[in-house]
């Protein structure tokens, strides 16, 4: 059993100790434990189940890279499933809990999948679930989506703050060993921009654990040194708890900074994403171990070598009394030496190179450890916790030579440079077949918009595995980083590393190499998503040849861990399936972020009242205090109505139509867009955008105009008014502001260059309020101060003048039918005038009326509306506009396409008005159905429903609709078949319901 | 400490002119120049002299800034200058916001809400950036050694707001400039 040593850990503070829970037990650990190191120096081996068959797992790892202590934290609105025990700091109060079992860790009915392994082979959800058909929906998805996952997910709201920052480097080094450090010296003394980040709270990596000497110090030392060095250059920001998540086109990286999960109490934000532009990269991302792949190689107690290395240094933590050591490599030993130094035994390292390893095997040899070579491991022996190993000839296949009791067992197959970030922006690997890892192709890095690489591996991510050569390579990848920047490098004297040198590893797959389908079914690849040997094995032999597909058939490396332990054994054991090289398989497509991140850093500021924009008009609060029931529009809130004490919505659409049709409307119009154009050209340039003649249009006289995409469709229609001979005012739709802005600056930059145009979008300066109703001009009239009679003022005129002592553009347009004035004004000065119509309307009967009155107005009219009556495969003449399209006209925007075929074929659908037999409302975008069904067995269909409303002027349901032929339909019934079952009977009529000669809005 | 790393402060209106045309031509330079009373700024740039000044908006496009009682003034007199050559300037005052930030800490403020660099080494006095702010654009200045000006449209002013208020609470400083 795992327990804590009485000796000091270089990361722990002793004199602190820390309560912590798990699974509802109350355990002790101290300032500087990880979740995992204080579950270990409580003897909790067992951290959790597997994910398919429920096997005990326990910690594996050290870091980043563990696949199976994932627990459960907190609770509430703090609560986060899969964190990562290894790198989970602990903190008075944390409380964990295990998955992924029922009904408790210690008893878990799922292990029954552990015997049914037999019928859960490779790719066994595809081979099962596919027949009977109907069973999916009913038996087998609802079955799966209840087993699926491991953690649960979350409920409650997020109770922390997270917080983006933007940062721009010269250079960005990832990752703090001493690597990194001595990159960061290099490219300190240069004067660059340099910011240096690690993910866990220590800096320095391996190089304290692993020994050796720098510039004939300590590494822990060096490292101190170093780092009071850099501390001291202000050009040098450090920032550890901090990981490169992920590296992007152009040296975009994101670094991912967790401030505050080790101190949940802290006020501030608990992560930061770090969004940063770096001209060079230097990617120091160390080495993660290999495991072996031998059976029971999963039961708990069986660890990285390097881990219990860490566990034993770092945080005073024995894995067991009795540590037995299995390894392909000389890094190995480096651990038994660190047992051993505990004071812990090593009954035995099992060394599978046939001649053993050098002078580290010879020091632990000298330590009076038994050394076994050429031997492996055919078994493990213990259930929920190591018993002991049984020894075999790593050549044969698995006789059992004989068996050694232990706690733990300390493997090592090697190490694999981490090369996920060098890899992210497409930056190649080459295999190194002496050390049997893949390196990065240094003449295929990722390169920037200007074809020159912009990242540079150092140290162990660049395949160095001695000291000297690590930090060497950390010098070099400075000097180049600063060279590549612009800057000028500055020589500085290489840090000297001393190690031990290590005889050559040798490429162990399988132990032992000729192990029987028995022993391969319980070699352990993927740890979390339980994927072995003879999975990959049988996915091989069932043809999926390419990694990629035995990656998603096996499910290899899918895990939340990404497969940073898994990939290079999975792969590995796939070649030899196929009997080809690494190389040749190559790896799977390395993908950000490096680990998985938060979903409150990703979303940063952008959550409650700040996850989007709203966009106010001037009168936004007046609308607010008088209740409006708000619809957003685009990033805008515009009111949909004002419903008063016990009204419901549709009955104050209807009060606000009729009292607007009767007495007098006010509308806030103000996120109408209003572009103005100006130039010599200004004329053709419309006449070019809008499909009628905008150019004879007389100043201070306004035109509705239509405006088509190239290929014809309508994009966008609008009031223009001329305002002298060179300026033209567009009006667009709410949504369409930017979008037209944008399309007519397009065509300006892009196709007419030389014509003299200029266009601002004036949207936002203006306020806009509609005066609609037969008592428009009255209220207008008892303000004063401008002549707003037809005579002066007729419809499709406007003027400029002053209402009520404000400066105001009054135009005479109508979109409901009614006498109406559309006013503009400073948006300074919006809110003022909207007040004074207020006041001055009492005697009219004003009432504000929203955007819902609005569209049953404008339909009752039959004037269409963009995004209801189009949907981006209308034209103009699809609607009956035609009188809207200049024949006049050499061309316009949208012209050739209209001469198309299919524009022109008289099957196009055409609107008409559709009133319903028994004055009910037809759904929104029901269809029209007609005889027979199309090739697919679905009913025919002759037109559908695009507006539809009730009308409160005609009571009575009113719509209308795109129907085949339907102009020459009129008086015809339709069907239109209602989600019920039943149907609702319309006849085909005009689409103009009131008004139909305009008589009233022209008074 | 107090909660708030920097004050922000929304300002009276302030006299804005969008003024677009040709920026290399003589005619332009000087009718700018001598309405806002500055030199004529770089690419990039703005030269302030009081609370006038001009800033460079793009290749075509200037903003000529003046007090909020001087707009039709010198929109009169940009109009009278430019009379017989093509260009268009429009009173866009009342199309936007602005905020000034002040205290020591406005660029780790900025830095959260900005993707333009506001290193001191890239951004300081006599530099305008056209940017934008989490969602919405902005532009903004240094206007003094421990202020930065911001203007963004007016129908965003709250959110603007918000954010800068939200990213400014010291607990949460990066404290990175």
């Amino acid at each position: 059993m795992s327990t804590r040593l009485a000796r000091d850990g270089r990361f722990l503070n002793k004199s602190k100790a820390i309560k912590f829970t798990f699974n509802g037990k109350q355990l002790r650990g101290f300032e500087g434990d990880t979740l995992a190191s204080a579950l270990l120096a409580n003897g909790q081996t067992l951290v959790g189940r597997s994910f398919k068959y429920h096997r005990p797992r326990g910690v594996v790892a050290s870091g980043a890279e563990e696949p199976n202590a994932l627990v459960n934290l907190g609770a509430e609105g703090r609560f986060e499933p899969n964190a990562r025990a290894t790198t989970t700091e602990v903190f008075e109060g944390l409380k964990a809990a295990s998955q992924n079992h029922w009904p408790s860790l210690d008893f878990d009915v799922g292990a029954i999948n552990a015997r049914l392994a037999r019928f859960l082979p490779a790719g066994f959800y595809y081979k099962m679930f596919i027949h009977p058909r109907p069973f999916w929906k009913y038996i087998y998805e609802p079955f799966i989506r209840q087993s699926a996952g491991l953690g649960k997910a979350p409920k409650a709201r997020d109770a922390d703050t997270y917080d983006h920052f933007y940062a721009h480097v010269d250079i960005l080094i990832i990752g703090g060993g001493v690597a990194g450090l001595a990159a960061a010296l290099t490219a300190g003394k240069s004067g660059a921009r340099v910011l240096v980040i690690e993910q866990t709270a220590h800096w320095g990596g391996r190089a304290p654990v692993d020994g050796g000497t720098i510039d004939g110090l300590d590494p822990d030392e060096w490292v101190k040194k170093t780092l009071q060095a850099l501390e001291k250059m202000k050009n040098i920001i450090l920032g550890a708890r901090m990981m490169g998540t992920g590296i992007y086109d152009h040296g975009y990286v994101l670094g991912y900074e967790r401030l505050t999960d080790h101190t949940p109490d802290q006020d501030g934000p608990r992560h930061r994403l770090w969004r940063i532009r770096a001209k060079q990269i230097v990617t120091a991302t160390g080495a993660i171990e290999r495991p072996l792949s031998f059976a029971g190689n999963d039961v708990p107690g069986v660890m990285l070598a390097s881990a219990i290395r860490d566990y034993v240094v770092n945080y005073a933590v024995s894995p067991g009394d009795r540590t037995v050591i299995v390894t392909n490599n000389d890094d190995a030993y480096r651990t038994a030496l660190a047992l051993k130094d505990a004071g812990l035994e090593v009954p035995a390292v099992v060394d599978a190179r046939p001649e053993g390893g050098g002078a580290l095997m010879q020091q632990v040899k000298d330590r009076g450890v038994r050394v076994l070579t050429g031997k492996g491991i055919a078994g493990v022996s213990g259930g929920k916790q190591v018993q002991g190993v049984k020894i075999c000839a790593q050549a044969g296949e698995g006789a059992v030579l004989e068996e050694i009791p232990c706690d733990a067992v300390a493997m090592s197959g090697g190490w694999s440079p981490v090369v996920h970030l060098w890899s992210h922006c497409g930056g190649k690997l080459l295999w190194d077949q002496e050390k049997a890892h893949f390196h990065p192709d240094i003449g295929r890095a990722p390169t920037g918009a200007d074809g020159e690489p912009f990242v540079i591996p150092a140290g162990a991510a660049n395949g160095s595995m001695s000291l000297a050569n690590v930090l060497a390579g950390g010098v070099a990848a400075g000097q180049m980083a600063v060279e590549r920047a612009g800057l000028k490098p500055k020589r500085i004297a290489t840090p000297e590393g001393d190690s031990v040198t290590e005889a050559p590893m040798q490429p162990v797959w399988m132990m032992p190499q000729g192990a029987g389908v028995k022993l391969r079914n319980k070699m352990w690849l993927d740890y979390q998503n339980d994927v072995k040997v003879s999975d990959v094995q049988l996915a091989a032999q069932e043809g999926f040849e390419s990694v990629e597909h035995t990656k998603r058939y096996t499910t290899l490396g899918m895990a939340t861990d990404q497969g940073k332990l898994s990939n290079i054994n999975g792969l590995a054991v796939l070649s030899n399936a196929l009997n080809a090289d690494i190389p040749q398989v190559g790896t799977t497509t390395f993908r950000p972020p490096y680990t998985p991140i938060s979903m409150g850093a990703i979303a940063g500021e952008a959550r409650a009242e700040l996850f989007q924009p709203i966009r106010k008009t001037p009168i936004h609060e007046w609308h607010d205090d008088n209740g409006a029931y708000w619809e957003p529009v685009g990033h805008w809130r515009r009111p949909y109505c004002y419903p008063r004490d016990g009204e419901s919505h549709a009955d104050a659409v209807n009060r606000e139509v009729t009292n607007t049709r009767e007495n007098l409307g006010l509308l806030d119009a103000s996120t109408l867009g209003k572009i103005v154009v100006k130039g010599p050209d200004a004329g053709e340039f419309l006449d070019m955008l809008y499909t009628n003649m905008i150019s004879t249009l007389k100043p201070g006289r306004c035109r509705y105009g239509l405006m088509c995409s190239e290929n014809g469709f309508l994009i966008d229609d609008g009031v223009v008014a001329r305002i002298d001979d060179d300026t033209f005012l567009c009006h667009t739709t709410t949504g369409g502001a930017d979008r037209i802005h944008a399309h007519m600056e397009e065509w300006l930059q892009t196709e007419w260059w030389d014509w003299k145009v200029w266009t601002v979008n004036l949207t936002e300066q203006y306020a806009q309020i509609a005066v609609v109703g037969p008592n428009a001009r009255k209220v207008l009239e008892k303000l004063g101060g401008m002549d707003v009679s037809k005579d002066t003022l007729p419809f499709m005129a406007w003027a400029d003048g002053q209402i009520g002592g404000i400066d105001v553009r009054v135009y005479r347009i109508s979109f409901s039918g009614e006498l109406s004035y559309e006013i503009a004004v400073r948006a300074g000065q919006g809110r003022a005038l909207w007040d004074a119509l207020v006041e001055a309307g009492q005697e009219f009967g004003v009432m504000p009326y929203g955007t819902e009155a609005l569209h049953v107005m404008r339909a009752e009219k039959g004037f269409i509306m963009i995004g209801d009556e189009t949907d981006g495969t209308v034209i103009p003449q699809d609607l009956g506009l035609h009188w809207a399209i200049s024949k006049k006209k050499d061309d316009y925007l949208g012209k050739r396409a209209h001469e198309r075929s299919h524009m022109v074929d008289p099957d196009r659908w055409q609107l008409v008005g559709l009133e319903t037999i028994d004055g009910s409302v037809i759904p929104d975008g029901a269809y029209a159905v007609a005889g027979g069904t199309n090739e697919n067995g679905q009913r025919n269909v002759q037109g559908r429903v695009t507006s539809t409303y009730y009308s409160p002027t005609l009571k009575r349901g009113i719509a209308m609709g795109l129907v085949h032929n339907g102009p020459d339909r009129m008086g015809e019934r339709l069907e239109f078949p209602k989600i019920d079952g039943t149907s609702v009977f319309a006849k085909i009529v005009d689409p103009v319901f009131y008004d139909k000669e305009g008589a009233k809005q022209d008074v | 400490m107090s909660d708030i790393l920097v004050k922000i402060h929304r300002a009276a209106p302030y006299g804005m002119i969008t003024l677009r045309g040709d920026l290399s031509s003589t005619a332009l330079q000087k009718a700018a120049t001598d309405a806002a009373g500055v030199a004529f700024p770089e690419t990039g740039m703005c030269v302030f002299e009081g609370k006038s000044g001009l800033s460079w908006m793009s290749p075509d496009e200037l903003l000529v800034l003046m007090p909020h009682d001087q707009i039709q003034s010198t929109l009169a007199q940009i109009e009278k200058a430019l009379n017989s050559t093509h260009f268009l300037a429009a009173d866009v005052s009342d199309a936007r916001a602005m905020f000034t930030i002040t205290g020591p800490h406005w660029r780790d403020v900025l830095a959260k809400l900005t993707p333009a660099d506001v290193h001191p080494d890239s951004f300081q006095q006599g530099h305008f950036r056209r940017t934008r702010l989490a969602q919405v654009p902005v532009a903004f200045w240094q206007s003094s050694a421990d202020t930065v000006t911001l203007i963004c449209f007016r129908s965003v002013a709250d959110y603007v707001e918000g954010l800068l208020v939200n990213a400014g609470r010291a607990k949460s400083n990066a404290d990175y400039f």
